[in-house]
């Protein structure tokens, strides 16, 4: 367990909760819960950083030793995304981005085609990318001919809380993608990550089971616990599920009778 | 084509005998679903559903944490102009009433942009009477561009204009669209309009989409209560907003529900809006468009904004003023309404804070 750092970027992660600051009912809250998590990548939407605004710029409530990872939360297409992660890199917020394309406003599920293009161009200015996608195997291989440095498929769609409905397309994703899975949104309570860690992603992003649960730095704490939880239990090889209980080898004990 | 297709299917309802028909377990059975057509949404609109309103609120509280979290962004208004060739029997603004006009000058709207950004608000809204002469499109252009220095969110609520018109301003900096039809029903409308190029319903009901094809980021639309029958105002607001979410997936759709307020000209609203009306109409939207933004202005009084955040409102004025020039001073201005809630944006965070709800100023980045 001692060298089961995540790496993504080059850069080693012990925590692998990634955590978004949207929503919540003060920023101050964030570097407590930042605190509580023991997270080291917390996500900001640019859309919301006011770089003159002190108190009220969200960015200034990440803690120092953290890696802050601006999104594109707003951006309907391929251009707006670049456009926007550019406005981070030249704000000072580093060389790391979290790709929304969010072309639908109704269930806010990402458009993994556009996705696809402004990976490419980040990736190729040398961003460190991590796309918001829809869980499809083929968009995740072109995602990382494309660069991305990780796929962040969604387990529900935001800010829903209703877990891993996408279940079967993320166990496919897992298994066959060769970047990290980092589960991201729709997970709206601890034993979901835990569950998702224990089906063998690398991470999980949480923002709003964390932002508008009644105490937010327990919550955070909770769901560091849950995905510490998950992960050892993935290394440690559970035990396979079986469909029924077997009580002994009713078809093949006879074998053993003559000993 | 367009929305008016969708309100010619509705036009005749029988709206009294429907409300008649909609009884409380058809009220239970709508709020244990997690998505509501049309007609449900009407019957959250109906008088049957006021013994559920504090069901339908915990609901519609839950739905918009999760949706927007504890948040709620502020903008203020800033008139432009108040010259208007149109005859609307209820606006202060209207051509008959006599009271000196003015527009600012690109100077003033320097000086108030300054002003109103001074106290941390990075969204703004321009309004303007309907004079293409003395506010034109290339007037309005011009203010937009001096406010994207000092703005992230340029939003405006002006006079219908063309495709093309948008896409002028939009180029300039624009990012919203507040377009009030007013009245949905047609022939109210007639009656409430009786001269002015704003007796054209048409153009007025499809400003919207004219928007949204143009590439407009978000798109607010609204009745004014008060006009017409309440309840069948804030279905075809709701169905108008449906219908632009469904035809533009990347626009953000949201509402606004307006009542009539005190205006120069003394008109009496025909339609009384209670409290309880209005927090119904804003439950049974919520419940609608799960992620529909919902707007509430400084018409409504302090005590009720207040109570009115956690049920699903999703962005406030503050510090608002609605007179040409009213906060630089100068000659004394004449309002289009008289506001309700004059507190500033330093006292509308307090309020927000102490309400469990994160003030938010800047919730888009221009990318001009």
């Amino acid at each position: 367990m001692t060298n089961d750092a995540l790496v993504i970027g080059g850069r080693p992660l012990r925590s692998r909760l990634f955590m978004g600051t949207g929503k919540f009912p003060d920023n101050r809250l964030i570097p407590r819960a930042v605190e509580a998590s023991g997270t080291e990548v917390v996500t900001v939407a640019v859309r919301r950083v006011d770089f003159d605004a002190g108190e009220e710029n969200m960015a200034a409530h990440v803690p120092a030793g953290c890696v802050l990872l601006p999104n594109t939360s707003g951006a309907r297409n391929a251009a707006e995304a670049v456009r926007i992660a550019r406005l981070a890199r030249a704000a000072g917020c580093g060389d790391w981005v979290k790709i929304e394309v969010i072309n639908d406003n109704r269930y806010l599920l990402p458009d993994n085609f556009e996705t696809v293009q402004a990976t490419a161009v980040l990736a190729a200015e040398g961003f460190i990318v991590l796309p918001y996608m829809s869980p499809d195997l083929e968009a995740a291989r072109r995602l990382a001919d494309a660069g991305a440095a990780a796929v962040m498929p969604l387990g529900s769609p935001i800010g829903s809380n209703r877990g891993l409905r996408t279940r079967e397309l993320l166990q496919i994703l897992i298994e066959e993608s060769a970047l990290p899975v980092i589960v991201d949104a729709g997970l709206g309570k601890p034993s979901e990550a835990a569950e998702a860690m224990e089906m063998g992603a690398a991470a999980v992003l949480v923002n709003t089971a964390i932002a508008t649960a009644r105490d937010p730095v327990a919550m955070a704490r909770a769901f560091s616990l849950a995905v510490r939880a998950g992960r050892t239990a993935f290394l440690s090889g559970p035990a396979p599920v079986r469909e029924e209980a077997y009580a002994s080898s009713p078809l093949t004990g006879f074998l053993y009778d003559e000993e | 084509m367009g929305f008016h297709t969708e309100y010619q299917r509705y036009k005749d309802f029988p709206w009294d005998s429907h409300f008649d028909r909609i009884s409380g377990p058809d009220i239970r059975r709508i709020l244990a679903r997690d998505t509501i057509t049309p007609l449900d949404y009407l019957a959250l609109l109906s008088p049957a559903a006021e013994e559920y309103i504090e069901e339908m609120a915990r609901k519609a509280h839950l739905v918009t944490v999760r949706q927007f979290g504890y948040t709620m962004t502020l903008y203020t208004p800033l008139y432009l102009g108040d010259h208007c060739v149109n005859h609307c029997v209820y606006c202060g603004f209207q051509a008959n009433n006599r009271f000196t006009r003015r527009k600012l000058d690109l100077e003033e709207v320097d000086a108030e942009a300054a002003l109103i950004a001074a106290t941390g608000l990075r969204h703004i809204l321009i309004l303007t009477g309907e004079s293409r002469e003395m506010t034109p499109v290339s007037y309005l252009r011009d203010c937009v561009r001096i406010l994207g220095r000092y703005f992230s969110s340029v939003s405006i609520e002006v006079y219908p204009l063309e495709e093309d018109e948008y896409g002028e301003l939009i180029g300039a900096g624009v990012d919203g669209l507040t377009m009030f039809q007013e009245v949905y029903n047609e022939n109210a409308y007639a009656g409430l309009h009786p001269a002015g190029p704003k007796r054209n319903y048409r153009y007025r009901l499809d400003a919207p989409e004219r928007a949204c094809s143009a590439g407009i980021r978000t798109v607010n639309v609204g009745a004014l209560l008060g006009l017409h029958s309440w309840r069948t105002e804030a279905f075809f607001t709701g169905l108008h907003a449906a219908y632009l979410q469904r035809r533009y997936p990347g626009v953000e759709v949201s509402m606004s529900p307006p009542r009539m307020r005190p205006q120069l000209g003394g008109f009496e609203a025909p339609v009384k809006v209670s409290d309880r009306n209005l927090v119904q109409y804003i439950l049974a939207f919520r419940l609608f468009l799960p992620r529909g933004g919902i707007t509430l202005s400084t018409r409504e009084r302090a005590e009720l904004r207040d109570r009115l955040v956690p049920l699903g409102v999703t962005k406030m004025s503050a510090g608002s003023c609605t007179a040409v020039g009213g906060r630089t001073g100068g000659e004394q201005a004449t309002a289009q309404f008289d506001i309700s809630d004059d507190r500033s944006v330093a006292q509308m965070s307090r309020m927000l804070y102490n309400r469990g709800y994160q003030p938010v100023f800047k919730d888009w980045t221009a990318m001009g």
